[in-house]
């Protein structure tokens, strides 16, 4: 099909001449649909937020005279009476993979016009979301009731430590539970035949990129929180 | 497949909506191999704490990682290794200006750190000065 079409069509430029050609043109600059380029500069301005809690954490940390509490013994979790480190948050982050891989896999049964197993592996994508939000809230208790840590201090060292978790994890928190509810609605509009009826199934893959720049943001979250 | 893939994309757009030409189908092996990759790096970063390494080591191999992880999510899942270049240098350069910030944050954090430092000093050197300063005091 592709190779009958493209004939048909102006060639168009590849590499920097297609930079500028795409740019310079009096016509839409991205040939993508307009929700998924809406979406893409939504997540751009996402990551200066993220970037911007992360800096300020990095800024902080480096500027408090207290010890940092170690994350590896702060979110260690006794496991069969042998405390292992970061041992809920290393299933946090398989989970939240697992999610995103079963995402793109929706993705691409959406673009095969497969309804079932499309609005089936999203439902799979939110329970996995939802687990995670369920975990959090595990760790967030658990951190405030028995480790008695505030936004303002803890007993384990630097004050900063409080503000900087429930900040980052906090924000990241909301965009996972977020995603429960947007990906829900858009699988169940996948189920009813909504997509068929457009004639495009863009509405998931566009679903697909929030939901990836969630996992996206915890890469780096348990980069910078958890490991460093 | 790489030609078939880049034809679909350039053109899906120009022809009117609907019909097939929408988006990119890839084999399902691709995302499950990403999704397996995944995993392996990320048992690899938890590993790291695990037998904790320290020092120059542990922050490399942090960092290694957790940039793999995001160049395959960005380029596999989201599809970003399929667009136009326009659209991933639209993307993909504004973030670099935040390496500014976190530099001169980096610069900044440093000579807090010293100064506060040397407020402290000249406390313990100077004890009838004394003054509270309630943002250093671990515990409330």
């Amino acid at each position: 099909m592709s190779h009958e079409s493209s004939a048909t069509l102006p060639a168009v430029p590849e590499g920097l001449k297609g930079v500028t050609s795409d740019w310079s043109a009096d016509k839409q600059a991205f040939p993508v649909p307009w929700g998924k380029a809406m979406m893409w500069i939504f997540l751009l301005s996402d990551t200066f937020i993220f970037s911007c809690f992360l800096i300020s954490y990095m800024n902080v940390r480096i500027s408090t005279t207290a010890q940092w509490p170690n994350p590896s013994e702060v979110f260690s979790l006794t496991v069969f009476g042998t405390p292992v480190p970061l041992f809920l948050i290393a299933i946090m982050t398989m989970i939240l993979i697992t999610s995103s891989g079963t995402m793109a896999m929706a993705v691409n049964f959406g673009y095969r016009r497969d309804r079932k197993k499309t609005a089936l592996l999203m439902f799979a994508t939110a329970l996995l979301g939802l687990s995670f939000v369920g975990m959090q809230a595990f760790e967030w208790s658990k951190l405030i009731l028995d480790e008695g840590v505030r936004p303002w201090g803890n007993p384990m060292g630097a004050a900063q430590f409080g503000s900087a978790f429930f900040m980052i994890t906090g924000f990241h928190g909301l965009h996972v539970s977020c995603g429960v509810i947007y990906l829900s609605v858009v699988a169940i509009r996948v189920l009813n035949g909504f997509y068929d009826r457009k004639g495009t199934y863009e509405t998931v893959e566009v679903a697909g990129l929030y939901w990836h720049f969630v996992d996206l943001v915890w890469v780096f979250i348990f980069a910078f929180f958890y490991l460093w | 497949m790489a030609h078939a893939h880049s034809a679909d994309h350039s053109t899906a757009h120009a022809a009117p909506a609907g019909g097939h030409g929408e988006g990119v189908q890839h084999p399902i092996r691709i995302y499950l191999w990403i999704w397996l990759l995944l995993f392996v790096f990320s048992t690899f970063s938890y590993l790291v704490d695990f037998f904790q390494l320290q020092g120059y080591l542990r922050w490399t191999l942090i960092i290694i990682f957790m940039l793999l992880k995001a160049g395959f999510i960005v380029a596999i899942f989201m599809h970003m290794a399929w667009e136009r270049l326009a659209l991933k240098l639209a993307i993909l350069l504004p973030p670099l200006a935040l390496m500014v910030l976190l530099g001169l944050m980096a610069i900044e954090g440093d000579y807090t750190f010293v100064t506060r430092l040397q407020a402290f000093v000249q406390q313990i050197q100077t004890p009838g000065e004394h003054r509270e300063v309630p943002e250093f005091t671990p515990g409330h």
